[in-house]
Parts: structure tokens; C-alpha cells; sequence
């Protein structure tokens, strides 16, 4: 046995090239995270793209009581010029209301009364509503209204304003915290509850270089993870990309770290995964509820706005969709990206105040 | 021989409470094999941790080859190989990924083949280490230790829960390091173990050091090399008994342990015909008799009036 015959010189970086390559093929050959860092956003993508595509089919569905003059209020629908915008059915009292209370039916035009309609619909129901007032609209002219003035009808459903359009940006940016949080606050948990983290301490590798690979593994992926989401859209909805990649890299990215050094500040700690899940899902939950990732967060009162203005997510997903859909430059950003760069810097900085190696 | 590691008056309290050292001393010289040998809870994954610089003591000095870990943390590092006692590798890296890993962090490690073919793991190398039976996942241990080409060698129970087949070929291993001049430290509760291993132990028993020095001393140290072990037939043996059977030539301890007594005794064949001789005039007979080489355990036994295995 050849002892002290130093025949290996490691550089500077060595250990960070190995720790990284480490983390790449450890996710590599881990079929969970390929299915939820990967195709997971993209079946999401593909599952709410078709729910609430845009269609004339996404007409209202009216039920007709059968009875006297059902079928004549039958005829004069189909008649209006709107005709296209309805399914009428003419069914049973019984099963029209059935039918409403299970969201079959938006509206049910009522029977039996002489010569007036009489609707049933339900106001706190928005395609209720609407399907009211297209019906209404579609009786009187129908019946021979004339409209006192005159209108012009100009649509938009280019790309670029659609829900998909809308919701692509907001899962690239769910996806980007949920990988930064679990790949890196997860990891660290698991690796502190296999005690490899006082095996690592145990040997001369630099603390810095070991949370640089754990970070730096976070930007690979989010090459990837932005890359395949955004070349779907395109492919699969026609979306228009107008920002640089680029700018949607740099946006990807400094999205990516300062999740990444929220997991890190989550997981900081815990010694246990169980613990760690908790805590990371409490981080997580008002993100998901309040920045914007299925509908926008205007709905939300007047009052908690500043909050949600504060979240990183929201800055994120703000500036995903200003740099995808309207193609702002990155200087009109500035204070989204300092939203999240204080975020991930408070949070590292927290994260090695606190950090328990052993 | 220059000392390689002495720690002085250890004392290690967890969080205001629990004392797991109280005072511990120990050096151990360059190129010798030392255990700590104690029960489980005795605290010797506590000393060993302290030593390896993972764990900061309540009190008391450590001193690595010279050097403390408070100013020389960075060398001291390059010179020390661990395994600790239970450490869980990356399931999906191979082998040879994991050694490789494990040699980034070192300015000058050994080649990875080298240490594949010393730790008998060649044939393995790009399996991932999840694959591994568990007497292989505790040779990759030692190699994540030994890629290092350390000048300390620390174990902390570097057998516990492995079959004997396996636990002989990590024995020849460590023999094999300390042959080439390394230092080694470990703890274990097997006293085969401790003999086959180690030039000198400390016995460690509530966070003390109870004994010290080479297997042989500690067990000469009972008295006698000799145990004689016998149940009588019938009856158990009284109190009374105990002081008639300390009576008998050569004997140098007695102890009961649930119907059995063992003799310590420095010459058996003096021992045996007087104690036969005793029985048969009580007109009593024997159930068993059995006589042995004396061993650490009973030096332990001694020691503490318990046996190592008991929690």
C-alpha cells in the first residue's frame, strides 16, 4: 500500500464542482422530482389551458320548463340573433332545478305565466347572471326590440390576453418557489437527519462551497424547469413570448435563488423531514392563495393589497408576466427584482446566523 | 512516542442538564489503536465527537497532534478520517461518486482506486450505494475516511450491527492502517473487539474514564487470568456460600450472576479439586463447570457490577 504518495492535487473549486455534480445526479436519477419539478406544471398547464380555453361552446346553458308555450319560447331563442350563444334544453320543473343547483344549468326560464318571461337564476353566480341577461337580451329582440343605439362589437382573444396567457407566467412562478423551497429545504432536512451534513463538516470541504452548490443546482434546474414551461405555451397555445430570454432568465433566476435561500432560512433548523414539510407548506400557503397564480390578486380587498404586494411571489409573478406577456424591460422592473433580492438576502443571512450543521 | 491525542478534564453537559462527560482524560499515543470501550449511554460517541472537533465541549482541552481545533480547524481537518457512527450516504450516487465526492474536499487525496481496491469494494464501484449489503455501506465509510490518506483514524462503533464476516474484514482494515503508521481511535461495545483491535483502552462508564490501559493490564489487573464458572445441582447458592467459595486456593474475586458463580482464579488446576472437593462433602453436585480465559467483560463486570450489554 503506497502511503504518502500524493498523486491527486485538488484545486480551489474542486469540491463545489462535486457537490453540484453531486446534487445534478442525485435529482437526475430521482423519478419523483422529474415528474413534479417537470411534468407536473406542465399537465397543470395542460389541464387549466383546456378548462378555460376559449370557445364559442363556452356558451350558457338554459333549461326551459316544459309546459305551455315552452316550445315557442324554444323557437324564439333559436330565432335571435344570439342563438349561438345558448344550449337550450327543455326538461321537467323537476330536473331544471336539479340541474341548476348542480351547475348543469345557468338559467331556467320559467312556463305557464301568460305572456311575460319569468326567469329563475341565481345572482351570486356570475355565468347565472350573464346567462340571464343574454336570454333577456335575446327574447326582446327576438320578439322584435329595436335598440335605440347603435353598437359595434370589437373581440380580443389574441394571444397574449387569454387565461392561458395569464396563467402560464403564474406557474412558472408557483413552480419556481415550490422547487426552490423543497430542493433546497427538503434536501438540507434530509440530509441533517442522515447526519451527512456532520459527516461533510467533518472533512476540510467550505461550508460556502456546499450552500453555493446547493444553489447553484437550483439555477440549472430553473433553466430547464422556465425553458420546457414557456416552449410549451408556445407550442401547445400559441403564446407569445415578448420579453428577451435574457430578461426572463434573469428573472427566472433571481426568482430561483431567493426561494432557494427561503428553504434554506425554513429548513435552518428543523431536524426532523416531518417538521420540515410543515414548516415549508406554512411558508408556502399564503403565496399560493394571495400572489396571483390562478386569478389575480385584485380581487383581494383594498386592505391587503400592500401585503400581497410584498410577497415574493407576487413580485415574481408581476415580473414574469410584465417581461413574458408585455415584454417591459428589465430597467421598469427594478423594483420588483429589489423586492426579491432583500427577501433572498434577509433570508441568507438569517438562514447562516441560525444554520445547525449537526 | 509523541502523543497524537490527549484531552483533559472533558466535560460535556447537555443543555444545562444532562452530564454525558465529567471529566474525562485521555492520550493517546502516534501509531497505536485505542478504544473507548463502555455501555451504550456511557458517553463515548459524546468524547469521540468532541475530539473530532464536531462537538464543543462544557470544558476541558483537546489536543490533536499539537494542534487545537480552535485555531488549526483547516489542517486538523486534512489530517483526520471519521466515520461516524451512523451516517446515511446518498442513495443514488454510486461508489465510486460518493469516494470521489469525499475526495473533492481534501488538497491531496488518495487515488479513488486505490481505496476501492483497500476497502475490498472494486467490484462494487458503480453501484449505487442504496444496492449495498450493510457490511459494504460500513467499508464505504471508512473509505470516505481513508480517501484522505488521514493521519487519524476516528470510528465510532465501526462494527455495531454487522456479521462476523464482515467484521473481520474491517479489522483487517484498520490493522492495515495503523500498520502503515496511522493513529486510530474508536469506540465499540464488543470486548472481542477491544482485545483483537486495540493496543490500549479506556473503560468509560458515566461519562468517566473507570480504567485504562492494554487489554492484558486491565484483565491482569483482576488478579487472575482465569475464570471458573459453576452452578450447583438443586439448590442455589447462599450467601454463606459466596465467603466458603472466596476460601479456596488461587481465587481472587467472587460474583454470582443468577445461579452461576465465577471464580476468578490465578491457577485453575489448584482451584477445581478443592471446590469439587467442598461439594462433595456437603454431598452436593455439580450442574455445570466451565473454565475460561478472563476477558474485558469481566474486568467490566468487576468494574461495575454490571455487564456492558445492559442499558
Amino acid at each position: 500500500m503506497p502511503a504518502n504518495r500524493p498523486v491527486r492535487q485538488n484545486s480551489r473549486w474542486a469540491g463545489y464542482w462535486h457537490l453540484l455534480m453531486a446534487r445534478m445526479l442525485e435529482l437526475k436519477r430521482e423519478p419523483e422530482v422529474v415528474f413534479w419539478v417537470f411534468l407536473f406544471p406542465l399537465l397543470l398547464a395542460l389541464g387549466l389551458g383546456i378548462a378555460f380555453r376559449n370557445k364559442p361552446g363556452n356558451a350558457a346553458s338554459v333549461a326551459i320548463v316544459a309546459g305551455t308555450g315552452a316550445e315557442q319560447k324554444q323557437a324564439m331563442l333559436s330565432r335571435s340573433p344570439q342563438h349561438e350563444m345558448f344550449k337550450v334544453n327543455v326538461v321537467d320543473a323537476a330536473t331544471a332545478h336539479k340541474g341548476f343547483r348542480l351547475g348543469k344549468y345557468d338559467v331556467i326560464v320559467m312556463t305557464g305565466s301568460s305572456d311575460g318571461i319569468e326567469y329563475e337564476y341565481d345572482p351570486a353566480r356570475p355565468e347565472s347572471v350573464l346567462a340571464r341577461v343574454e336570454i333577456e337580451d335575446a327574447m326582446q329582440s327576438a320578439a322584435g326590440r329595436k335598440d335605440v343605439l347603435s353598437t359595434k362589437l370589437v373581440t380580443s382573444s389574441e394571444p397574449g390576453s387569454r387565461y392561458i396567457d395569464f396563467l402560464i407566467p403564474g406557474l412558472l412562478g408557483m413552480n419556481l418557489m415550490n422547487s426552490g423551497m423543497w430542493g433546497v429545504g427538503f434536501a438540507l432536512v434530509d440530509m441533517r437527519q442522515r447526519k451527512l451534513l456532520k459527516r461533510f463538516v467533518g472533512t476540510p470541504m467550505r461550508r460556502g462551497d456546499f450552500l453555493l452548490a446547493l444553489m447553484s443546482s437550483r439555477l440549472v434546474l430553473m433553466v430547464i424547469e422556465v425553458g420546457l414551461l414557456l416552449t410549451f405555451g408556445v407550442i401547445a397555445f400559441h403564446m407569445r413570448v415578448l420579453g428577451s430570454v435574457f430578461s426572463i432568465a434573469l428573472i427566472g433566476g433571481i426568482g430561483a435563488v431567493t426561494f432557494g435561500c427561503v428553504g434554506l432560512l425554513t429548513a435552518s433548523r428543523a431536524q426532523k423531514i416531518e417538521s420540515a414539510s410543515g414548516l415549508i407548506n406554512l411558508v408556502m400557503m399564503p403565496m399560493w392563495i394571495f400572489s396571483g397564480v390562478f386569478f389575480s390578486y385584485e380581487r383581494f380587498p383594498q386592505v391587503v393589497q400592500p401585503f400581497i404586494r410584498a410577497l415574493p411571489l407576487t413580485v415574481l409573478n408581476d415580473a414574469l408576466r410584465a417581461s413574458i406577456l408585455e415584454g417591459t424591460p428589465l430597467l421598469h422592473q427594478w423594483n420588483r427584482l429589489l423586492v426579491m433580492g432583500i427577501w433572498g438576502v434577509v433570508s441568507f443571512a438569517l438562514a447562516l446566523k441560525w444554520f445547525r450543521w449537526t | 512516542m509523541p502523543i497524537a491525542i490527549q484531552c483533559r478534564d472533558l466535560r460535556k453537559t447537555y443543555e444545562g442538564k444532562v452530564e454525558a462527560v465529567r471529566g474525562l482524560n485521555l492520550e493517546i499515543h502516534a501509531g497505536e489503536c485505542f478504544g473507548l470501550l463502555g455501555p451504550n449511554g456511557a458517553g463515548k460517541t459524546t468524547t469521540i465527537e468532541i475530539l473530532e472537533g464536531l462537538l464543543a465541549p462544557t470544558s476541558g482541552d483537546v489536543s490533536i497532534l499539537g494542534c487545537n481545533w480552535h485555531d488549526n480547524e483547516r489542517e486538523l481537518r486534512e489530517w483526520l478520517g471519521i466515520s461516524l457512527q451512523e451516517t446515511r450516504l446518498s442513495e443514488k450516487l454510486s461508489v465510486r461518486e460518493t469516494i470521489d465526492l469525499f475526495a473533492s474536499f481534501y488538497r491531496q487525496p488518495r487515488p479513488t482506486d486505490e481505496v476501492l481496491d483497500q476497502l475490498q469494494l472494486t467490484e462494487k464501484a458503480n453501484s449505487w450505494v442504496g444496492k449495498l449489503s450493510g457490511g459494504q455501506r460500513q467499508r464505504l465509510a471508512v473509505a470516505t475516511a481513508l480517501v484522505s490518506n488521514p493521519k487519524v483514524l476516528f470510528l465510532d462503533e465501526p462494527t455495531t450491527g454487522l456479521d462476523p464476516q464482515s467484521r473481520r474484514q474491517l479489522w483487517e482494515i484498520i490493522g492495515a492502517f495503523q500498520q502503515r503508521g496511522g493513529t486510530v481511535l474508536l469506540t465499540t461495545h464488543y470486548m472481542d473487539e477491544a482485545e483483537r483491535l486495540c493496543d490500549r483502552l479506556a473503560i468509560v462508564d458515566h461519562g468517566k474514564v473507570i480504567a485504562d490501559g492494554s487489554p492484558a493490564e486491565l484483565i491482569e489487573r483482576l488478579g487472575g487470568h482465569h475464570v471458573v464458572e459453576f452452578a450447583v445441582k438443586g439448590n442455589r447458592s447462599r450467601a454463606g456460600d459466596i465467603q466458603v467459595w472466596g476460601t479456596l486456593p488461587t481465587v481472587e474475586s467472587v460474583r454470582e450472576d443468577d445461579g452461576i458463580v465465577a471464580l476468578t482464579v490465578k491457577e485453575p488446576h489448584l482451584t477445581i479439586p478443592a471446590l469439587l472437593d467442598v461439594i462433595a462433602r456437603a454431598h452436593q453436585s455439580l450442574e455445570r463447570l466451565t473454565t475460561r480465559q478472563a476477558s474485558l467483560e469481566d474486568v467490566f463486570v468487576r468494574l461495575t457490577g454490571r455487564h456492558l450489554r445492559e442499558q
